[in-house]
């Protein structure tokens, strides 16, 4: 049996890994074949910096990323403090509606906000471009920053928002000195999560992007419609390289700020015993 | 002595339930007052007034003649230590006790010397540099005393301080607090459920119920001179009996007259008698006015706990001599340990 799962489990991460694993072998083929390997080469990552067009996607897809998930970071963790003081039903509600995005079909979230878009384009002159796709990435990362930051709140030792003001701190004092760095493990993992879902969307960015805000994944898109060129095997390897390091750097804060959690609470076990 | 606080009329209510009901109570200076009550009674609420962390629907705050019902809570001079310590887990112990003086922006030096003090002054020197969340509930429990008092507030509030620690380390605790406040001079307001502790640390004991208090005053009278039944009942075990004023010192229970030192109700009153089970004397002797058979013996250490069932009543009795179970026994009570107590309402 336990033989069996190992089987299955090696089989699901084969599944998901092989094709990666082949795009990146593919990325270092000397000839364009996609199915005969020929020899190692560094050309298509040289020749990926000097094509423009992706170079400038790139650029449009950082900036966005990194402005989207800033001003989401700001926005999700003022909702998370907002929600976190609501009481029982409000509070259900507002997570409730807060999930309703990201169960949503991003293509219905992409199209609903283009015919938005569409609808000011033609009243105030608002054009696509930078402006609309930061819209658009700003509403999808806000739900993931909540959800970040809120469980930080129910986790947070209890009364020490009263403690400071009973220190002497005013109330917007005593929220900067103690409670923000009680939710900041929440505050980043959000953020980062925010910046790795900007980095990679399609779906929504296809319906919201501009002629001149054409982010990475679209450029991609359109790259492989007119031929596949192992450019784009060099690219995706990069983008993938990147995310992984994010997420294990996010895994390794959560563990620690986990770990120090558990250690209080072993101690608290102790003391009840 | 002079009063340095003063709760006035005090109401609150929260979401049309009362919650305090016109609580009215002078502290005096350099007093150890102790709220006492079961859980639900409104005595951390009117710990939370005094803080400040709560706002009366109606009445008022009065510390040392100035009206604070308003104040917000960093604007007073009391500091809190709370229930479960509320310790800043980002901050290591030295900067912990100094948050106080660090808001208040004293020099560096002045901050230094202070908390050294402190630590001192709860036997946590050398822990300084130590990270609040690997310290023990005890450790932790003095960290939040010397967090509030280096503050030199003129009151400290205690809300349930000891209650997440073990028997032994809170007995300990209980005489480390007295010392504190002793050496120290300041009024502290201390909330607690449990009486033993009350009795144990306090000058005033305030029992309450029901967001209404009960009975102000010294441990020993409370004990002793219990208001009402509810109080007799709360602190330490007691029998609580049906009984009628015949006339002034005299009172009939379960049958039979009894000589008494109560006075002052109307005649053929119904009353509660109060008899604490220590006052009672179990003889050999079946014949008395009233006796029983011994139901159950329970060692308790000092002394046994029995239950005796009479003809009308199961009294609880400690002493330190156990008949057999199952023996018959008479039940003797001086006219001293009686407590004549009016019904209570409802």
């Amino acid at each position: 049996m336990k033989k069996l799962s190992k089987l299955y489990v090696s089989l699901v991460l084969l599944f998901l890994y092989v094709p990666i694993f082949v795009m990146i072998v593919f990325s270092f083929n000397t000839t364009k074949s996609r199915s005969v390997l020929s020899g190692f080469t560094l050309e298509w990552y040289a020749k990926l910096f000097e094509n423009e067009l992706i170079l400038k996607s790139l650029g449009n897809t950082i900036i966005i990323a990194v402005c989207a998930s800033i001003i989401s970071t700001l926005l999700g963790t003022l909702a998370a403090i907002g929600i976190s003081r609501m009481g029982k039903f409000g509070k259900a509600t507002v997570l409730g509606i807060n999930n309703i995005p990201i169960i949503n079909p991003e293509i219905v979230t992409g199209v609903s906000l283009m015919l938005l878009f569409v609808f000011f384009k033609a009243r105030m002159s608002m054009e696509f471009g930078f402006t609309t796709l930061l819209i658009a990435h700003i509403t999808f990362d806000v739900p993931y920053v909540v959800l970040n930051v809120m469980p930080k709140f129910r986790q947070m030792t209890p009364h020490i928002y009263e403690a400071a003001q009973d220190l002497g701190c005013g109330p917007f004092k005593s929220f900067i000195k103690v409670v923000l760095p009680e939710i900041m493990p929440g505050i980043i993992s959000g953020f980062l999560m925010a910046f790795t879902f900007s980095l990679d969307d399609f779906v929504i960015s296809y319906f919201t992007s501009g002629p001149t805000s054409q982010t990475l994944p679209i450029t991609i898109y359109s790259m492989t419609r007119r031929k596949v060129s192992p450019e784009i095997n060099a690219l995706s390897t990069i983008i993938f390289v990147v995310v992984v390091i994010v997420l294990v750097v996010k895994n390794i804060m959560e563990r620690r700020s986990l770990n120090v959690k558990k250690y209080a609470d072993d101690d608290s076990a102790e003391i009840i015993e | 002595m002079e009063n340095v606080i003063s709760l006035n009329d005090i109401v609150v209510s929260f979401d049309g339930e009362t919650v305090l009901n016109n609580i009215n109570l002078d502290i005096k200076d350099k007093e150890f007052v102790t709220l006492l009550g079961p859980s639900g009674c409104g005595k951390t609420t009117t710990l939370r007034i005094i803080g400040g962390f709560i706002q009366p629907d109606s009445g008022e705050v009065i510390f040392e003649n100035k009206n604070i019902t308003k104040l917000p809570p960093y604007r007073r001079n009391v500091n809190t230590v709370f229930q479960k310590y509320a310790l800043f887990p980002h901050l290591n112990v030295f900067e912990n006790v100094a948050f106080g003086l660090r808001v208040r922006k004293l020099p560096e030096k002045e901050i230094n010397k202070a908390v050294a003090e402190m630590l001192e002054l709860v036997n946590l020197k050398g822990f300084e540099e130590r990270n609040v969340q690997n310290l023990s509930g005890g450790q932790q429990q003095r960290v939040a005393i010397a967090r509030a008092l280096v503050n030199k507030p003129k009151v400290l509030l205690l809300d349930e301080p000891l209650g997440a620690l073990d028997l032994k380390l809170r007995k300990e605790m209980q005489t480390e607090l007295k010392r504190i406040q002793q050496s120290l001079e300041i009024t502290f307001i201390y909330v607690t459920h449990d009486q033993e502790e009350a009795l144990t640390m306090s000058d005033t004991v305030v029992v309450m119920k029901d967001g209404s208090i009960q009975q102000i005053g010294r441990p020993v009278d409370i004990y002793n001179e219990p208001q009402n039944a509810f109080v007799a009942d709360f602190i330490g075990e007691s029998n609580i009996i049906d009984g009628i004023m015949l006339k002034d010192r005299l009172v009939a229970i379960c049958g039979h007259e009894f000589e008494c030192v109560d006075s002052g109700f109307d005649e053929k009153q119904p009353v509660d008698v109060v008899i604490r089970p220590e006052d009672i004397t179990l003889t050999a002797n079946a014949d008395e006015k009233i006796h029983g058979v011994v139901r159950s013996v329970t060692f308790k250490g000092v002394h046994y706990e029995m239950v005796v069932d009479s003809s009308d009543f199961s009294w609880l009795v400690h002493s330190t001599k156990a008949p057999e179970v199952g023996s018959e026994v008479g039940i003797l009570f001086g006219p001293d340990d009686i407590h004549i107590m009016n019904k209570m309402k409802g």
